[in-house]
């Protein structure tokens, strides 16, 4: 990171309470264009609510987000996702019953005027849509194919695709890989990687170590909701990081019960 | 994978489907199997009964286009996720309101329907509101306005009049400028210029000899035919329709996307209360009357229509021309086992044997286009 180079988006001291419930108690993440930061945590760390809050779903109780180095108050998702802020949910990426184009441009869809009405554009839809797939390797028998007849992995890749091709600054992926088998993983990285290099900033949430580090440039750990720090690539090995992640000892002794396989 | 050009152009596990294959497999096949199999059951065993002939084909239209027009709200709410199980005591509702308004009250007819619809409406987009806020199953919600709406349509005109049949509608519509919208017909000149050239039957004596027997298409038909091509054409053609679509699929995935799902969802009671009150408003302009017990078992009647249409009652797909395809079955088959002689009662029977064939086949279908397993 040189130091010229500038956060594109910044939390600082996010705070998050549902009722009495502190979801996040002062988390703080910076992260650059052109850079994969990966968010590691286990289950109930707070990784989902502090995405959740940078998208603009949640509003933090405490904090403030940084955006271009302008603080930004995302009123709903809109916002966010016209700030240039995308998110790829976990489940929730895409629509199985609609085909490739409506999922595509679900929330985003192209207007085509005819007098006073507003239509739906579909040939402009249904072209991008095969034009983008085409270049994430994914061939559509047409785009108006159901989801549903996708591979996991190819529904995170339209997911993504769809961000990227909306103009996402920062792209933000929730566990995109925890489903899937090992070659669409692969693929899944490989295209972390691609929207990478075209300078999109990626936050890049996960609980495997593994993945984390195969494309990672910083990583940032979350337990209990707070951040228990961020290390640089190469600073780091996997095992310091999976103990971070499960806080600790009684993961150590497990492992060694284990052989070291965990 | 960086190399976009290599990329094969046909993937050797996509199979080619053949575009004969793929004009069939759509969301309408159920609604149009059924409509192909009841039209040749009928024109069999009813061919020669008057069901086709001009007076026969208006009874069986006119029926069909009253199941149309609450298919369509219930349609388009069905695919928006969420049922309507008040829309049969809406339609009692608000006819009664209109009798109320126009008739114990002596307000002119037009200002009675305006406040129907708006009374209606208000209803409609309360149900949608109580979904969305508490989070309730809209089976649960709307079942509760389904007593509520029924009790207030009987404790209503009894407190006012003393009885639960308010009739005199005609007679207070009587010059209104807005009840000729519901009530009235179109097209008499083309029945008689029809009738002039023996092409349909004319009546042989009375007063109105010479006059052709149908004397133009009730306002019923056109209202259903005009809610089934906007509905229809919000649906594919429109922003809003993808959000519908979505909003019914998975309504969290639509919010992250930033859908506004409950403004659509809110929409859509309000369009069905709509449809309610259409229906409700032509059944009071063509029998002079309300009653407290019209519309009864109409929401279970809608449902089906859209159904056998091929929507997933759980939402996010389905047509609304299958839903007016539904629609039109269940209209043919009433009236038809009425022409062909039939014990009425086995009209239950055969539509529910309808109902099953048409879904089991539209699961398949969806099945084909959508990947579930």
């Amino acid at each position: 990171m040189t130091s010229e180079h500038a956060p594109i988006i910044e939390m600082r001291n996010i705070e998050k309470h549902f009722g009495s419930v502190i979801a996040l108690a002062g988390v703080s993440v910076d992260v650059f264009p052109g850079e994969c930061h990966c968010l590691l945590g286990d289950n109930g760390a707070g990784k989902s609510t502090f995405i959740k809050t940078m998208s603009g779903v949640h509003k933090p109780t405490a904090g403030e987000i940084m955006f271009e180095g302008k603080p930004m108050h995302f009123a709903d998702p809109r916002d966010a996702i016209s700030a240039g802020i995308a998110t790829v949910h976990q489940h929730l990426a895409m629509i199985p019953l609609m085909s490739v184009s409506r999922n595509f441009f679900m929330g985003n869809e192209p207007v085509k005027k005819v007098g006073p009405l507003k239509l739906f554009d579909h040939d402009y839809a249904n072209n991008v849509t095969m034009e983008e797939m085409r270049k994430m390797g994914i061939n559509l028998r047409g785009p108006d194919q159901a989801v549903g007849t996708l591979s996991g992995g190819e529904r995170q890749t339209v997911a993504i695709a769809r961000a990227v091709h909306f103009g996402a600054k920062v792209l933000i992926l929730d566990e995109p890989t925890s489903a899937l088998g090992v070659r669409q993983t692969a693929n899944v990285l490989a295209t972390i990687d691609k929207v990478r290099k075209q300078g999109i900033a990626v936050v890049f949430i996960t609980h495997n170590v593994r993945h984390a580090l195969a494309v990672g440039d910083r990583f940032t750990v979350l337990n209990r909701g707070k951040t228990l720090g961020t290390a640089q690539r190469g600073q780091i090995t996997p095992e310091e990081l999976q103990d971070m992640m499960a806080g600790g000892q009684e993961m150590v002794a497990l492992e060694g019960s284990l052989g070291g396989t965990v | 994978m960086t190399d976009t050009a290599q990329t094969p152009e046909q993937d050797e596990r996509v199979k080619e489907i053949s575009s004969f294959r793929k004009a069939l497999i759509r969301p309408e096949l159920g609604g149009i199997c059924g409509t192909v199999i009841v039209f040749l059951f009928f024109a069999i065993f009813a061919g020669n009964s008057g069901m086709f002939n001009s007076q026969g084909v208006l009874n069986w239209s006119t029926v069909s286009a009253q199941f149309m027009i609450i298919a369509v709200g219930a349609c388009l709410l069905m695919i928006a996720g969420e049922f309507d199980l008040s829309v049969g005591s809406m339609i009692g509702f608000a006819g009664m309101m209109i009798a109320i308004f126009s008739v114990s009250l002596g307000w002119p007819v037009w200002l009675a329907i305006i406040l129907a619809f708006l009374i209606c409406m208000s209803i409609g987009a309360l149900n949608g509101y109580i979904v969305i806020k508490t989070g309730l199953p809209s089976f649960i919600v709307t079942l509760a306005f389904l007593f509520i709406l029924r009790g207030f349509t009987i404790f209503i005109p009894q407190q006012l009049e003393n009885r639960t049949i308010i009739g005199g509608i005609s007679d207070a519509a009587e010059g209104d400028w807005l009840a000729p919208l519901f009530g009235g017909q179109v097209g008499g000149w083309f029945f008689e210029f029809l009738g002039e050239r023996g092409l349909i039957e004319v009546f042989e004596r009375g007063t109105r000899a010479g006059e052709p027997v149908v004397d133009g298409i009730p306002m019923l038909i056109i209202w259903a035919l005009v809610l089934v091509a906007f509905g229809h054409f919000l649906l594919t053609r429109t922003q809003f329709g993808n959000w519908i679509f979505a909003a019914g699929g998975d309504a969290e995935a639509a919010r992250n996307s930033g859908v506004p799902v409950n403004a659509v969802k809110i929409k859509m009671f309000i369009m069905t209360a709509f449809c309610a009150t259409v229906f409700a408003t032509c059944q009071v302009m063509e029998f002079g009357s309300a009653a407290a017990d019209r519309g009864i078992l109409k929401e279970f009647e809608a449902i089906i229509a859209v159904v056998i249409g091929g929507a997933l009652l759980t939402g996010g797909y389905g047509s609304v021309i299958g839903a007016a395809l539904g629609a039109l079955i269940f209209g043919v088959v009433q009236q038809g086992l009425f022409f062909t002689g039939v014990e009425s009662s086995l009209f239950r029977v055969f539509l529910g044997v309808i109902l099953l064939l048409a879904v089991i086949l539209n699961t398949y279908i969806r099945r084909l286009i959508t990947g579930e397993r």
